[in-house]
């Protein structure tokens, strides 16, 4: 619908035998009216941005509020939002129930993510680089230093949330049939989050990161069988340019390789990684019945016997 | 909820507490020392985490124990648990037992990011990130510390050799998290808090969270310049040696007993650790299979004096606790033996004969030492 474009009638009348010179004004002023009235018109079916083509095209449902179906279709028709069920346990929305902790260290893991990609735009992983980007950035980029310090924090703050969600779910139980199995995702989660921090501390090849990181690799090499100083390493074999700490570091001390391995775990390796378990996570919790209460409780004297197989 | 009273038992506990402040207080030498290791921007989550692990413990006790009273009410009057809708929540009956994601939860995680978004600003703005002198192997930094989530893992090498601290341990200590619901064989407490029905998984799983974040204070506050022992408010001293006077337990029960072939020879040194190995878990075993069947402290007789109440409790199981044992499989119950004994006591018994006993290796062997 194009309000631009003249109808038929007036592209008979322009297209005439007759000289236009006459009329032309008069006429110009005619189609010129009847142009605004039909503008003024269509725009009356703008006023409502809900009523548009262009919002229909993207939400495909009305949110309309009066109608219960239209909450439900807000969310299974969103790819974001459909991640939750349509309805939930009253209850289980109360904030002392779960803490909202889960979330927050999803959402935690999205802030690490945006702000982890604009300090990739300033961040060289060499060693003649690393440290004067850090500098960079907290000197002469347009809040580079905000952005570091949001990242820094933020992972910190998600390390603290893995560890409280993990005790929220042991408080209420949650790890119990039939969500064993996501338990252990999770747990796999926990370490993945510890390694994200971990690998991210020695990037700005500072002081801090450098013993940090050859305190940590230093246990690698007690590794035992696969470490050179670990039990039984030596009598098979394994000397410090061929054991695992090697492996991790790409070198017998934390230099270059060192510092371009810990870059790529951190910005692709583990993140990539610990995405797909987060889907698996998340796809379990609605798999698994959703969240497990505030469930009814059961009372000793109803405990089952056993099921025999 | 009752009213605040002072009864004796919390005057003392007060009075106890506060003597310990003013203890604490004046035990600190150097203010400067304790401000600078608990302001370093790295260590301000543990910290916190001082603040927010006891926040949130107390906020799931306060939970649990409204459920357990209420378990409690309903086990006496079967006529109400048929009807009641067994949640401490208010309910009512017209109430709908599901409501909508959108607006309702939708909104909450709205508000809890919007949240999160502004703590993580306003921290961002009032603290910069650390940033030390360029890395510089030459230079050894003293104390070189882990980032504080893996400090509990250096603290751990005190202790054990890293072998054990730094791959055994932490593979334990995974492994034993991930079998922990399939050893927990108890079905109540499924999606509520409650201390009462749960009590053994609810206490082995904190003993391991606190024996964790334990380490890490430890490790943060504690330990300065060559992981020397300074106490929170000692001046770090950069030149300070400590006098090892370690020594393995062979050595130790070789002296006493005067059987001199036991420090030298290999082979008796290494029967010897096996054997004392074999008896810690032995007594582990024992230790345990007792504890599982406890209960709790609350179902003796409230009457009778405190110390005959521990001895009361000591000496009788809870039924109820012993008919979870009955339901837990014998895999189950070795499994649970094997992580409680090795994740969740050999940590604190070593810790004790290290700093206490001044006790090196229990086990030695040409190959490892334990
Ligand atoms: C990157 C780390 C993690 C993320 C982003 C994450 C996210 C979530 C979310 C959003 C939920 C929904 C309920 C809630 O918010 O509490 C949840 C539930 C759950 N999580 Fe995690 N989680 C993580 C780590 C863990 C860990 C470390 C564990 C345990 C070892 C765990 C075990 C579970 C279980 C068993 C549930 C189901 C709880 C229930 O049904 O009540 N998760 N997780």
């Amino acid at each position: 619908m194009d309000p631009e474009r003249p109808d038929q009638k007036e592209t008979k009348q322009l297209t005439g035998d007759e000289k236009p010179s006459a009329g032309l004004i008069s006429k110009v002023r005619e189609s010129g009216a009847a142009l605004k009235e039909r503008a003024v018109e269509e725009a009356k079916t703008y006023k409502d941005p809900q009523d548009t083509q262009l919002w229909k095209s993207i939400f495909r449902v009305s949110h309309d509020r009066s109608d219960p179906r239209n909450r439900s279709l807000a969310v299974l028709s969103n790819v974001f939002l459909h991640l939750h069920p349509a309805k939930i346990n009253r209850d289980a929305v109360r904030y002392a129930f779960t803490w909202g902790m889960g979330g927050i260290t999803f959402y935690l893991f999205i802030v690490l993510t945006f702000t982890g990609v604009l300090l990739m735009f300033y961040y060289h992983p060499t060693k003649a680089d690393a440290f004067r980007d850090i500098l960079y950035l907290e000197h002469d980029v347009p809040f580079g230093k905000l952005l570091r310090n949001m990242h820094r924090w933020a992972a910190h703050l998600m390390v603290i949330t893995t560890w409280l969600h993990m005790f929220r779910v042991v408080l209420t139980g949650s790890y119990k049939r039939p969500r064993e199995f996501n338990w252990c995702v999770g747990v796999v989660l926990l370490v993945l989050t510890l390694l994200l921090s971990f690998t991210g501390y020695l990037l700005p090849d500072d002081q801090l990161g450098f013993w940090a990181v050859t305190v940590g690799t230093n246990m690698a090499r007690a590794t035992p069988m696969l470490g050179s100083e670990g039990p039984f390493g030596v009598q098979l074999g394994m000397t410090p340019f061929n054991d695992v700490r090697f492996g991790l570091l790409g070198g017998s001390i934390v230099d270059a390789n060192a510092l371009l391995r810990s870059y790529i775990w951190h910005c692709i390796g583990i993140p990539l990684v610990a995405s797909i378990f987060m889907a698996v996570h998340f796809w379990r919790i609605r798999k698994d019945g959703g969240i497990s209460g505030p469930a009814p409780m059961v009372l000793e004297s109803e405990m089952k016997a056993i099921k025999k197989k | 909820m009752a009213r605040f009273s002072l009864s004796k038992g919390r005057l003392i506990t007060l009075g106890v507490v506060i003597a310990l402040v003013v203890l604490a207080v004046l035990t600190v030498h150097d203010w400067h020392q304790l401000w600078k290791i608990s302001s370093a921007p790295d260590n301000v989550p543990i910290v916190a985490m001082l603040f927010l692990v006891p926040f949130f413990t107390w906020l799931g006790i306060k939970q649990a124990r409204a459920n357990d009273r209420l378990v409690e009410e309903l086990e006496k009057d079967p006529k109400l648990a048929k009807t009641h809708h067994r949640k401490a929540e208010p309910w009512r009956p017209g109430w709908a037992r599901d409501i909508h994601v959108w607006p309702y939860l939708v909104r909450i995680e709205f508000l809890a990011a919007v949240i999160v978004t502004v703590i993580l600003f306003v921290w961002s703005i009032t603290l910069n990130a650390p940033l030390e002198e360029p890395a510089n192997p030459n230079l050894t930094m003293n104390p070189s510390k882990a980032p504080w989530y893996f400090l509990g893992l250096q603290e751990m090498l005190v202790y054990f050799d890293p072998w054990i601290a730094g791959v055994v341990m932490p593979s334990l200590i995974m492994v034993g998290l991930m079998v922990f619901p399939y050893v927990d064989s108890n079905p109540l407490g499924n999606g509520y808090y409650t201390i009462k029905q749960r009590r053994v998984a609810l206490w082995m799983f904190c003993a391991g969270f606190l024996q964790w974040i334990l380490l890490i204070v430890i490790g943060t506050f504690i330990r300065g310049p060559g992981w020397i022992w300074f106490w929170p408010g000692q001046t770090w001293d950069h030149n300070a040696v400590v006098y090892d006077r370690n020594r393995d337990l062979h050595d130790i029960v070789a002296d006493m007993i005067g059987f001199t072939q036991l420090s030298s020879s290999w082979v008796l040194k290494m029967i010897f650790g096996a054997i004392v190995v074999g008896l810690f878990f032995v007594v582990g075993a024992l230790f345990f299979h007792w504890l599982l069947t406890r209960g709790g402290l609350d179902r003796m007789d409230r009457s009778l004096p405190f110390w005959k109440r521990v001895w009361l409790w000591m000496k009788t199981p809870d039924p109820f606790e012993q008919k979870l044992l009955a339901r837990t499989s014998l895999l189950q119950y070795a499994t649970f033996q094997f992580f409680a004994i090795t994740v969740l006591l050999a940590m604190p018994v070593k810790l004790i004969l290290r700093l206490v006993f001044t006790i090196k290796y229990v086990w030695v062997t040409p190959w490892f030492n334990v």
